[in-house]
């Protein structure tokens, strides 16, 4: 077996207060994975999810019992929850875990179809430093995959230390980049249908550590995370009318960003280098897209028709923007320039399309599509082609991508005078609808990127 | 279509305030509870005055009507909507010591980011027609909601179609310049 060598840096230890926490390259860690023949092909469509043991964390010392056994259950609960993974039972077990650097029984590991084994264990320090360290077998190769891994982190953190744990066994897995270490930004809403309140909040990717953003004294729309994950642009009525305002996300300090009297702005996002903002703008009835530089300059008109152009989204390389517009009319996706010209139309299917989200890869958008009564989730290749739907429902509205571009948060409304909405997640591969637990009504999910 | 079912105390309240303060138009709807659009029928007198008083604020919900409704991703005006619209221009030529802020508002078929946009076209639409009738364009502001504040809350089209609207909020005040 390979020594435990590598140790990763520790994360930094103050938390509380804060989201983000500076310190642990992810991709350095990530990419120590050597390849072994366990392998998901997540482009090939899973039937069967893979089978590991997960046996639970040993606990280093009396104070990480309670941790240790969380820690576990996260890392096996981000596992599962991709529908990649199956979870194998501590009862199966034939082996005990009960030193980290026991050495592995493979045999009684194959003899329960595990394979993959992840083995870990848990320190909790007087001070209330975390520390986790973790180590992935490919049991039927009979090997380690990878090297061992130790993470740290204040007590308060644990969840981002269980994510980590879990994005590099999904990463040496798949192959692909990682994703729970990550936040989405949403809008909490609670009232009756008529008389709704919302709420800016913020979560972990899997409905935990809920925080609110503002109070309900006014509407709020459809917030969009930064590329750096620092900031949040969204819409608020607090002036009265819906306007665009940037967020801190650590300090909720806000301003408002295009500030014309009485002039209606709303369906901002971000550049991929985070220093402009692209956005609707209504005037005199009319909604076209704008582009706003943030270190200062007026706004510029990317846009010029009597029609509606609204919900842009820029290309990952920063060069295209894919929006809606009705011009045809009804609404369907163009994509332009991102320093505005010609407009190619890229949806062609029958309905009506709209909310179009570039994937973080570059080679998908995402959209919302409202055809015969029914509203879907779908995605297409950025040229238009191979579109496919992956929901259907009353209403399924406004798609939000995965930090990997794998998975696909959006909002689910139910019908009728008591009808609500709740955040679902899905596979592109159209696979694994889960509602995502936020403790109440919510809509407007922003996928943050994954977290440093 | 002047049979609001859902009650105005949010909206009775922030007129009150509005009347009391001798604040202008600037009120912020979203804090009202968004009730802004709801209409202010069976309220009675009180800070909407007395709907038998052709010059109160209740009498032009009631009796002018104080909105008008559209066809689904439309923000035209048909006869009956241009007939309220006249009558409101009527109305606000009389009482020249209101202001009006013009909501528009959609169903709940369609995306949000639209019908904000299609709410604005709606707002626009009878802004554009006020002023073809007389009123001072300084008197009339606009604003959408989109499909935030349905005043029905069914998911048919009994209820879409009284949702798909523009509602003319009268507001004490004098024209903002």
């Amino acid at each position: 077996m390979r020594p435990f060598a590598r140790l990763a840096p520790i994360l930094a230890p103050a938390l509380a207060a804060l989201l983000l926490i500076p310190g642990l390259p992810a991709q350095t860690a990530l990419a120590q994975g050597t390849q072994g023949p366990l392998r998901i092909e997540i482009t090939e469509g899973v039937i069967e999810p893979l089978p590991f043991a997960l046996p639970v964390f040993v606990a280093e010392n009396a104070a990480a019992g309670q941790m240790a056994q969380r820690i576990s259950e996260t890392v096996a609960a981000d596992l599962t929850g991709t529908g990649l993974f199956r979870r194998i039972g501590p009862e199966a077990f034939i082996s005990r875990v009960t030193a980290f650097d026991s050495p592995i029984r493979y045999p009684d590991w194959r003899a329960i179809n595990a394979q993959a084994l992840i083995v870990g264990a848990v320190n909790v320090s007087a001070s209330g430093q975390v520390t986790v360290k973790f180590r992935l077998f490919d049991v039927f190769a009979g090997q380690e995959m990878g090297e061992g891994l130790q993470l740290g982190g204040s007590e308060s953190g644990w969840r981002r230390l269980a994510h980590k744990v879990a994005d590099t066994v999904y990463s040496r897995i798949t192959g692909e980049r990682p994703y729970f270490d990550s936040r989405v930004v949403f809008v909490a809403e609670t009232g009756p249908k008529n008389d709704r309140r919302k709420r800016l909040a913020i979560m972990d990717y899997d409905g935990e550590n809920i925080r609110y953003l503002t109070d309900a004294s006014s509407i709020v729309l459809a917030p969009r995370f930064s590329p750096a994950g620092d900031r949040v642009l969204y819409t608020s009525y607090e002036s009265g009318i819906p306007r665009i305002y940037m967020m801190e996300v650590s300090t909720a300090q806000r301003r408002v960003l295009d500030d014309q009297q009485g002039i209606m702005t709303f369906a901002p996002r971000f550049s991929p280098d985070g220093q402009s903002v692209v956005y609707s703008l209504s005037t005199g009835g009319n909604t076209d897209i704008y582009v706003l530089n943030l270190s200062g300059g007026q706004p510029r008109r990317l846009t010029s028709a009597p029609s509606i152009e609204t919900a842009p989204s820029f290309s990952p390389d920063g060069g295209r923007v894919v929006f809606e517009s009705d011009r045809s009319g009804a609404p369907q996706l163009y994509v332009m320039p991102a320093t505005g010209g010609e407009v190619r139309r890229i949806s062609f299917g029958e309905g009506r399309y709209g909310t179009p989200v570039w994937s973080p890869r570059g080679d998908m958008i995402a959209f919302t599509k409202q055809n015969a009564g029914r509203f879907h989730i779908g995605v297409m290749r950025a040229d238009g082609s191979e579109e496919r739907l992956l929901t259907a429902s009353f209403l399924d509205e406004g798609p939000t991508w995965a930090p990997n571009g794998r998975v696909i948060m959006f909002m689910r409304e139910t019908a009728g005078a008591g009808g609500a909405p709740s955040l679902y997640s899905v596979d592109i591969s159209g696979r694994n609808l889960r509602r995502v637990n936020t403790g109440g009504a919510a809509s407007d999910p922003a996928w943050s990127p994954l977290l440093p | 279509m002047n049979e609001g079912r859902y009650s105005m105390t949010h909206l009775a309240k922030a007129a009150l305030l509005v009347a009391a303060l001798g604040l202008g138009a600037c009120t912020d709807p979203a804090r009202l509870g968004g009730g802004s659009g709801d209409g202010g029928f069976g309220g009675g007198t009180g800070a909407l005055g007395d709907p038998s008083n052709p010059a109160s604020i209740a009498y032009f919900n009631r009796t002018v009507g104080d909105r008008v409704l559209f066809a689904v991703d439309q923000s035209t005006l048909d006869d009956t909507a241009r007939a309220t619209l006249g009558e409101q221009a009527v109305w606000l030529s009389a009482n020249p010591e209101y202001a009006v802020l013009i909501e528009g508002h959609a169903d709940e078929r369609g995306t949000r980011e639209y019908n904000l946009a299609l709410g604005a076209r709606r707002a626009n639409s009878v802004q554009e027609y006020l002023i073809s009738q007389g009123v001072a364009a300084n008197r009339l502001r606009t604003v959408s909601y989109g499909k935030e504040r349905p005043t029905e809350i069914c998911s048919d089209e009994s209820c879409y179609q009284q949702n798909r609207r523009a509602v003319s909020v009268v507001t004490a005040g004098a024209p903002v310049n």
